[in-house]
């Protein structure tokens, strides 16, 4: 059976025709804020039920609680802060009880009915969301030059944000509806920022063997540099789907949202996220959503031990290799052979190869996938 | 209220009390009060999972349906 919605109901923060209009019409008299695109995709997640049961930006009582319980104030599991910083001057123009217009390069989509308005302490929630304060890690630097006040209160989307992807976007409702009329009872949702390499292949088919399906979800949205390209990844799976992957019992999607790399705390949110999607598992493998040598190999893993109430079962993997002796991609459990026939699929590696325009080995990358993600010239963020 | 950490006491028998501690020996589980929590945080997600109800109406997911098809994915 399909999942059901964390917190047990799927939200749906959308305006009806006549609403919409009106508010659009009286858009020109309200307040503004005008969101980056990573905030405003937050907005549309919620929107769409994503981050159910979130219903707007966390007021300051569920932001504490998120912050050191990992919890909302109703306790049900939530470990990233979903929060909209503003500064002095933006909060001098609403207070609590206005509804503000929030746009997106200029445009209106969305309105925030605005509940607090409340100070944060930069270096708690970086401690406790990151485990470091050390501005090298991306989550940290974005966290040190937000603004210093956060904005409570509930979202009403007016309409869809421009989407490149918009054929490769499916919100929750319509997962949950496909997977149903594919008569799937187990999905495993796999969560990737990543062009796929053999360990993801193996990975992935070792959950599809005892799955109903397979939901691929490649995160699109604000990334670190050096991290591949959102087109590059997609162009990477399509090849990848075309030639290696059973039609049906395999769904591609990608999900608008950022990268946060807040490593074990970020693997729960992205469980929650597949969750609300109507995945009963979720992937978790070696160092999910981490980044340098912040977090422990499996640390994303351990988390998951103090939420039994999550709704969602992790599988939990170790990492694929490719042995020369058992002439495949295996992992540790499976293989008895020593580190001399072992040769790592390691992501690092395979990035300097394509960084000099080499074609990365078989036994580390379908050569299909390989050469569409060489067909960019640079497949790497800025 | 940040740092503050929300609890209130139950009272359990105290015969369940000892049973727990001495099940929990050995375990990850410092204290009778965490493995509660753990037991209890389980059942209630059960309990409110059966509740659970899908947001959208036939109507609304013959559009989905439609939707879904002309993208390629039914």
């Amino acid at each position: 059976m399909v999942a059901k919605p964390h917190g047990g109901r799927l939200v749906r923060r959308l305006a009806g025709k006549r609403e919409r209009d009106r508010l659009l019409e009286e858009a020109g008299e309200m307040e503004k804020l005008d969101l980056p695109l990573y905030l405003a995709t937050d907005v549309e997640n919620i929107a769409y039920g994503l981050f159910s049961p979130l219903e707007g930006f966390l007021n300051s009582e569920d932001y504490n609680y998120v912050l050191h319980e990992m919890r909302l104030s109703d306790d049900t599991p939530w470990t990233i802060p979903i929060v909209l910083d503003v500064d002095e001057e933006e909060a001098s123009r609403f207070s609590p009880g206005d509804t503000v217009v929030l746009a997106h390069r200029g445009q209106p989509f969305a309105v925030l009915d605005v509940e607090e308005i409340y100070s944060w302490d930069k270096k708690v929630h970086a401690q406790l969301v990151y485990k470091t304060t050390d501005p090298a890690h991306p989550g940290v630097a974005k966290t040190f030059s937000a603004k210093p006040l956060l904005v409570g209160g509930k979202i009403l989307l007016l309409r869809d944000l421009e989407n490149p992807y918009s054929k490769l976007t499916l919100r929750p409702a319509e997962t949950r509806v496909l997977f149903r009329e594919k008569g799937w009872k187990t999905i495993a949702g796999f969560q990737t920022r990543n062009v796929p390499h053999l360990g993801h292949e193996y990975v992935q088919k070792s959950a599809l063997t005892f799955m109903d399906g397979l939901f691929i979800n490649p995160l699109v949205g604000w990334k670190k540099r050096g991290d591949y390209r959102d087109e590059v990844i997609v162009a990477a799976y399509r090849a990848l789907l075309d030639h290696y992957y059973p039609r049906g019992s395999v769904v591609f999607s990608v999900t608008r949202t950022p990268m946060r790399y807040a490593g074990p705390r970020e693997a729960v949110h992205h469980a929650i996220m597949r969750k609300n999607y109507g995945c009963t598992h979720f992937i978790v493998g070696r160092d999910h959503a981490g980044v340098g040598n912040y977090y422990g190999p499996y640390e994303a893993q351990e988390i998951f031990s103090l939420f039994p109430d999550l709704g969602i079962q992790p599988l939990f993997v170790k990492e694929f290799f490719y042995c020369k002796k058992c002439g495949g991609v295996v992992n540790e459990k499976i293989c008895p052979h020593p580190e001399e026939y072992r040769v790592r699929i390691s992501g690092t590696k395979i990035r300097a190869m394509i960084r000099e325009g080499k074609m990365p080995p078989p036994e580390m990358m379908r050569p299909e996938v390989a050469e569409a993600v060489l067909s960019f010239g640079d497949p790497f963020v800025e | 209220m940040a740092s503050e950490k929300g609890y209130t006491t139950v009272s359990i028998p105290v015969t369940l009390h000892r049973r727990i501690r001495k099940i929990i020996e050995g375990t990850g589980f410092t204290s009778v009060s965490s493995f509660v929590t753990y037991v209890l945080r389980e059942v209630v997600a059960a309990y409110e999972e059966e509740k659970a109800k899908e947001p959208f109406t036939e109507e609304e997911k013959k559009a989905i349906i439609e939707k879904l098809k002309s993208l390629g994915y039914l």
